[in-house]
């Protein structure tokens, strides 16, 4: 019996403590902004924060998330409006969209800890998100322009 | 160079019939493969395609009484933003809000709106124009409906966004108001229609509008095919032929049925060769929920017959290739003598460029679900051939193709591995054989890797003659690669007319004898469409070529490549060796040499061609014709001891006239990494028929960190909307291997002939 709490929603699961939260959020909360991609923390777009840290949901098992607090993209901002949400769609970052959730949690959680990101900051904090559709000069500057709007 | 344009002639009736007759008995049109001779005259553009196109404003546009405006996309989204750019053409002939727009998406339904499949870099080359009329249609009927309430002529109304005003008088009726009675009116004809000057569009052209589908995908409430739910919903994996052709021996699934949330296994048949779009066959893991059926499949026991490829091994199959590019093969088309000019020229050059497999991987993998309820098939699918889906389900299923509705969802990411529906049809066959339930089949990427449609691999040869002055005046071209005809048929060994015309036979360089050739190559998997096709490696060789051919000369690569370009000039792709031109007309889309000129010209311009560079970095250039635009590409590159830096890319596209100006920005960022990804890292292997990469790991794609810093995208061209629409989604990325593996020589000295890259600039 593993108790966690998922966007603030407290929830007990009784199964298999092995499953990756991956498919804990997707098929039984039916959470699927979280992306399935590789399934070996190879591409980054089932980010979410575990006690606001940006992990890899693929690679989490459920015996993990015990105790902890995780927030998926449905619950990083109450109404959509994270400055990154809005920065992504004023700058039509996206193409697929298909791995931008992923993209737009681990960036939450660089901003969190770097409030002002360098290029090399950008680099070492997002290289592990891919994108397929190569979306990487927008994100580096959705990522810059959220930044300046934190700080206003 | 303005070039009028003929008015899309008006629909015909027989020549409809006739392409829908030839659509439902052979699929091979559908794919765009050459047609009968007898079907084939006349037809191009979107009349050339299966069920061609519609106009009809009720198809395409509905205005509710609050005035809200509904366009149905017919064309699928998969990140060329077609949803956002399909609306803003209905909305400015409209003279609709683009903000009161909303946008749903066809389901596949090609009898009602026309040609669905989503490839060919097509969506709005085709529908451009249908769907202006779609919309002044629309605005027309609002306009009468106006004009009757009000007792005037309708001369003396206009509709202006989001009402109609009577001109005289000023008074104004909103469009909800006016949407009943104008549903009732009969819809205009085609010629009697009134297009909007460009001069006063809206949203066509604009560089600013966000897109549809914004707030969606960053809230994560954006439904893709794997993200599809029902009631009662079922997960399966399928266990498939580690080499293809092969099957099932036996399978021992004791173990699978103890994992707790599998339910049951299912068998699927292999498939007959010719595989098309059938399914690989093997064992379904059915479950509770996906990691279930995932623990499940690692627990089957499957015993494989490998069938008749598990000998396939990537080093010998190059040499093979290697040894049929050096033979003569079948001449594909020639002009002038080379046998007569090669002997006799001052200087030979020759060179052979390999490029690998690749797989496309879009990052959602093939998922999608199906139920059967009642004897009605539903599928929920991210394809790019919703039409092929639907029929291929029913066929398979053995339902009536009028009780078979296919969905189709946001695709995350496409480049041609969704135009094949084998997935859908595991889940249609899985929920058969659990009585209909909905079960959604997921692909891991491993799957996705190891069970492909991938780009061909290709050996080309190039050998060319110089006269004293550096100048090619014999060119030899071999291509040997296998085609994707050996999808549709069982084992042809040579290209297709529309594999040629990817920059293979219709080079457009001013040379007087010139041969080219195609020798005999046998698929042993599954070869499919990946963007952009072979215009990959034929741009590749030829554009490395050039370089190594003004090297030899010891001319600046910009300038030799333009003085093989030529003056400029109109070519008929007919006279050059092209009778398929990306199946568009040829008096429409001639190949002009002063375009092509022109995007060289302008790349060169961008990236500061010809500035000194630093020790150890280097600029290369390429130019490249393809879905009827041009592009060229010039990059800077650096080396920095094992390290490929790419600080900048400079991108120019003339693709005619624009109708979305920041999704021809965004698609050709993109080309430029996918470009570059290809170019310096990805690569399919096989080694005993089995492929070798496993995921991400292996399969290496364009990082942040490693992708081009800085890319500049130069619009070249824009604004003339008496041009006809060029392609966009795929123009970009040919041109982008050769111009790094250019700069690449220009900054160490080191020729690759061979993709991808990786550290073999290395000393």
């Amino acid at each position: 019996m593993v108790k966690l709490t998922v966007n603030g929603v407290e929830r007990t699961f009784d199964g298999d403590e092995d499953m990756p939260l991956l498919w804990y959020l997707r098929d039984e909360l039916g959470l699927t902004g979280t992306k399935f991609g590789c399934g070996v923390a190879a591409c980054g777009a089932c980010t979410v924060h575990l006690d606001g840290t940006a992990v890899r949901a693929c690679q989490t098992p459920l015996s993990a998330t015990a105790g902890t607090a995780v927030t998926t993209i449905e619950g990083l901002s109450p109404d959509g409006n994270h400055p990154l949400q809005a920065a992504w769609r004023d700058l039509n970052v996206a193409q697929c969209g298909y791995c931008q959730t992923g993209q737009i949690m681990q960036a939450a959680s660089l901003l969190r800890e770097t409030p002002n990101p360098s290029d090399a900051d950008i680099d070492n904090a997002m290289s592990g998100n891919l994108c397929r559709c190569g979306t990487y000069p927008r994100i580096r500057a959705a990522i810059k322009q959220a930044a300046k709007g934190a700080r206003l | 160079m303005n070039r009028p344009v003929d008015p899309m002639p008006l629909a015909n009736v027989s020549r409809r019939a006739l392409l829908q007759g030839l659509a439902a008995g052979s699929l091979v049109i559908a794919v765009g493969l050459p047609m009968p001779a007898e079907a084939q005259e006349n037809k191009f553009g979107a009349d050339g395609m299966p069920n061609g196109w519609r106009d009809d404003p009720r198809l395409f546009v509905a205005i509710a009484p609050d005035g809200a405006v509904t366009v149905t996309c017919h064309r699928q989204e998969m990140g060329q933003g077609v949803r956002t750019s399909v609306a803003m053409v209905v909305a400015d002939e409209l003279e609709a809000d683009l903000a009161r727009v909303r946008v749903v998406q066809a389901d596949a339904d090609e009898a009602r709106y026309g040609n669905q499949d989503t490839d060919g870099s097509r969506s709005l080359r085709h529908f451009f124009r249908p769907l202006r009329r779609a919309g002044a249609g629309a605005r027309v009927m609002l306009e009468q409906a106006a004009a009757a309430s009000w007792g005037v002529p309708a001369a003396e109304v206009r509709a202006e966004n989001h009402l109609v005003r009577h001109v005289p008088s000023g008074r104004t009726i909103a469009f909800g108001e006016l949407a009943a009675a104008a549903a009732a009116l009969p819809v205009p004809a085609r010629e009697t229609l009134r297009l909007k000057d460009p001069k006063t569009f809206r949203y066509i052209g604009r560089d600013t509008i966000g897109l549809v589908d914004n707030r969606d995908i960053t809230t994560g409430r954006a439904v893709y095919g794997i993200d599809a739910r029902a009631e009662g919903m079922l997960y399966a994996v399928v266990a498939r032929p580690p080499v293809f052709g092969g099957k099932v021996r036996s399978v021992d699934d004791s173990e699978a049925l103890k994992v707790p949330g599998v339910i049951r296994t299912v068998r699927i048949d292999p498939p007959p060769i010719p595989s098309e779009f059938q399914p690989l066959g093997g064992v379904a893991v059915v479950a509770r929920n996906t990691w279930a059926a995932m623990k499940g499949r690692e627990a089957l026991k499957i015993e494989w017959d490998d069938g008749p490829h598990a000998g396939y091994s990537s080093d010998a199959y190059r040499a093979e290739l290697e040894a049929g590019a050096r033979r003569p093969a079948k001449v594909v088309r020639t002009q002038g003598d080379i046998d007569e000019a090669m002997p006799k020229a001052a200087r030979r050059v020759e060179a052979e460029y390999y490029i690998p497999h690749l797989a496309q991987s879009p990052l959602e993998p093939p998922a999608a679900l199906v139920q059967i309820r009642g004897g009605k098939c539903e599928a929920w699918a991210c394809v790019q051939a919703p039409q092929a889906t639907r029929t291929r389900l029913a066929e398979r299923l053995k339902i009536p193709e009028a009780d078979v509705t296919v969905h189709v969802t946001l695709l995350g990411g496409g480049f041609g591995r969704k135009s094949k529906p084998d997935f859908v049809l595991e889940a249609g066959l899985v929920s058969q054989a659990m009585d209909g339930a909905p079960v959604k089949v997921t692909w891991t990427r491993e799957d996705d890797l190891h069970h492909g449609y991938y780009h061909t691999v290709s050996v080309e040869r190039l050998e060319a003659g110089l006269d004293a002055a550096g100048k090619p005046v014999a060119w030899l071209h071999r291509s040997a690669a296998p085609t994707i005809g050996s999808i549709f048929a069982e084992d042809p060994k040579q290209e297709l007319p529309f594999e040629l015309g990817m920059g293979l036979v219709n080079t457009p360089f001013a040379i007087p004898n010139l041969r080219i050739e195609n020798p005999e190559a046998q698929a042993h998997v599954r070869i499919g469409w990946f963007r952009s096709v072979s215009n990959v490696p034929h741009a590749f060789a030829i554009q490395s070529f050039v370089a190594e051919l003004a090297h030899a000369a010891g001319r600046d690569p910009k300038d030799y490549l333009l003085e093989l370009i030529g003056p400029a000039r109109i070519l008929s792709p007919t006279d050059i060796g092209d009778a398929w031109n990306h199946g568009e007309d040829p008096q429409l889309y001639p190949i002009d040499t002063g375009r092509l000129r022109r995007v060289v010209e302008a790349a060169a311009d961008g990236i500061g061609w010809g500035r000194t560079m630093p020790k150890g970095s280097g600029l290369g250039i390429a130019g490249h014709y393809s879905f009827v635009s041009y592009v060229a590409v010039a990059a800077e590159v650096q080396v920095d001891g094992p390290r490929l830096i790419i600080p900048r890319v400079d991108i120019a596209i003339d693709c005619g006239p624009h109708v979305n100006p920041d999704r021809i920005r965004s698609q050709m960022e993109g080309a430029v990494i996918m470009g570059a990804g290809l170019a310096t890292s990805a690569e399919i292997t096989f080694k005993d028929g089995r492929a070798q990469q496993n995921n991400f790991d292996t399969y290496e794609l364009t990082r942040i960190d490693s992708a081009p810093r800085d890319i500049r995208v130069h619009l070249v061209g824009a604004g003339d909307y008496g041009q006809p629409l060029g392609g966009v989604g795929e123009p970009g990325v040919p041109p982008v291997a050769p111009a790094l593996a250019n700069a690449l020589f220009a900054a160490t000295g080191k020729r690759i002939r061979t993709l991808p890259i990786r550290d073999q600039f290395v000393a």
